[in-house]
């Protein structure tokens, strides 16, 4: 009995329309239930308790708030680019979810394991920043424009030294494979690459940058220019109500935790233990929430950053050190050959 | 380029600061009262609308000296009382309170010989309909003698205006004749507005 079913589930059509459902079933709980996560952390962050009226400690909370969004009317206003303005967050939410195909939340559980998996996220996380400005500039609203135009600058100063980053965990790693940049840090946990410091001394700092890109890059507290609610009423979302808001707000949830997911595998080690029990995805599921929390403390931690400011640390801080990094590993890498 | 770095490691320094801060109020208890669950105690001078008091019996000290009546520099209280057959003094049977214009002065608890009025410890009055915030305190009065009455508090009365018959004998005479020409039937009063108070 289990050996059929086991031969019906391995054979690729049917094994990838589980992956994809489940993904997307994944993402669709993750959405809600952060939300759900922010505010309960907003609350005790400021030592309130958060929701509690829907369900036991304001578990329903997120079902409440979809249904209220559900039932909402989608309103397009007059002089909208209409095309646009409903693309614009199925743009965004669909990346997240194609990106997450190729993620290892296992050592044998992914959904695609194909070569050059870093660069396809690399490739579909771009689209995100488009569906941004898409939003923003068809909805013909002077601060959902103001914030296309920051939203793009933003990205751009942000995608460079997360590039750089990556560069070097790939010329550690030696391949663009997911997974066998999660097995190329088999061993004690010191060999990850967030502690790797034969391979390069600074390896610390690159996961710093790593994830300050990645906050900025999924428009999250303290780089939330998109959506800067005291200057820019909510930015590019501005004139979106119902699920149109919906789907920018699940969207935003589901690039966090592509973004922590991708750390995860990329730097603290993906589906590996460090002391030995457990199965491997118990580890990655713990290691990236333990990143979404962060996600969250920083936001409830720092006020949002001024527009130089933030791209004052892309272009004279953290480019510079990444570039350095990169310059660093490949030194290592000549002079010790210790990859 | 020393001055980069240490501003780079400062700020650094900062932030770290900054998120040990919350990561510490955040495993520590909540501070907030959970308003509709939980309140907080009324400070013992809260000045809500007033409120008749009451003696052990749950009765009214109110005579209807209309003392308050003419302290209120807003005009918002209207006090009706009858003499009962017999009774040394009046009793009171409609006490009007218009709180749409009510500043809280406090001149009529001042004004009041008796103590017969107090500051009520009222405060949740939201409403859709104005005509809620013209009450009858006596009514509200009589809720509370009926609410006390059911849950044993008090003694029951046998009917609510009625004197006790030993107080009968010493009234004088000239005031039943007086109560007469000056009231002019209190049952005729405005249509009796409901009260906010009655949960």
């Amino acid at each position: 009995m289990t050996e059929t079913l086991t031969r019906f589930f391995t054979q690729e059509p049917i094994r990838l329309g589980a992956f994809l459902l489940g993904i997307m079933a994944f993402v669709g709980l993750n959405a809600a239930y952060l939300v759900w996560v922010e505010r309960k952390g907003a609350g005790r962050f400021q030592r309130r308790p958060g929701p509690t009226e829907a369900g036991p400690a304001g578990l329903l909370q997120p079902i409440a708030d979809a249904l209220k969004l559900l039932s909402k009317q989608l309103l397009v206003p007059a002089g909208v680019d209409r095309t646009l303005f409903r693309l614009a967050p199925v743009l965004m939410m669909s990346p997240a979810l194609i990106s997450l195909a190729v993620i290892p939340w296992g050592e044998s559980l992914a959904a695609r394991n194909i070569n050059l998996g870093l660069l396809m996220i690399f490739a579909f996380g771009s689209i995100n920043v488009m569906a941004i400005m898409l939003g923003g500039w068809a909805s013909r609203n002077k601060y959902a424009v103001i914030s296309a135009a920051r939203v793009v600058s933003q990205n751009i100063a942000y995608e460079i030294p997360m590039l750089l980053v990556v560069i070097t965990v790939i010329m550690v790693s030696g391949t663009m494979n997911l997974n066998e940049i999660v097995a190329k840090q088999a061993g004690a946990f010191w060999n990850w690459n967030l502690l790797n410091l034969k391979a390069n001394p600074l390896m610390p700092v690159t996961f710093l940058i790593f994830y300050i890109c990645m906050l900025a890059e999924t428009n999250r507290a303290p780089f939330d220019m998109a959506e800067a609610e005291s200057e820019l009423v909510a930015g590019a979302f501005t004139e979106y109500s119902s699920m149109g808001f919906g789907v920018f707000f699940m969207a935003e949830y589901a690039n966090i935790l592509l973004g922590c997911a991708l750390a995860t595998v990329l730097f603290l080690g993906g589906w590996l233990s460090p002391i030995g029990i457990l199965p491997g995805v118990v580890w990655f599921l713990l290691k990236m929430y333990f990143l979404v929390f962060s996600v969250v403390w920083i936001r409830w931690t720092f006020p949002r950053t001024q527009f130089y400011g933030l791209l004052n640390l892309s272009w004279k801080i953290l480019i510079p050190i990444s570039l350095f990094t990169l310059i660093l590993t490949s030194a290592m890498m000549k002079l010790f050959k210790v990859v | 380029m020393k001055n980069a770095f240490s501003e780079i490691f400062g700020g650094v320094k900062s932030l770290l600061t900054g998120m040990r801060i919350t990561i510490g109020q955040f495993f520590k208890p909540t501070v907030t009262v959970h308003y509709p669950h939980q309140t907080l105690p009324i400070p013992p001078r809260f000045r809500g609308h007033i409120e008749l008091v009451r003696d052990e019996a749950g009765k009214s000290l109110c005579y209807v000296c209309k003392l308050c009546e003419k302290a209120c520099p807003s005009d918002c209280i209207t006090v009706e009382g009858i003499k009962p057959e017999g009774a040394k003094r009046k009793t009171v049977t409609q006490y009007r309170l218009d709180f749409t214009k009510c500043s809280l002065c406090g001149s009529c608890v001042e004004a009041c010989r008796d103590g017969a009025i107090q500051y009520s410890r009222e405060y949740n009055l939201a409403s859709l309909n104005k005509d809620e915030f013209v009450m009858d305190l006596f009514k509200r009065l009589e809720a509370q003698r009926l609410e006390d009455e059911k849950a044993g508090r008090i003694p029951p009365m046998a009917e609510a205006p009625k004197p006790e018959p030993a107080q009968a004998e010493p009234a004088k005479p000239a005031e039943p004749a007086k109560a007469a020409a000056t009231q002019p039937a209190p049952a005729a009063a405005p249509t009796q507005p409901a009260n906010v108070e009655v949960k």
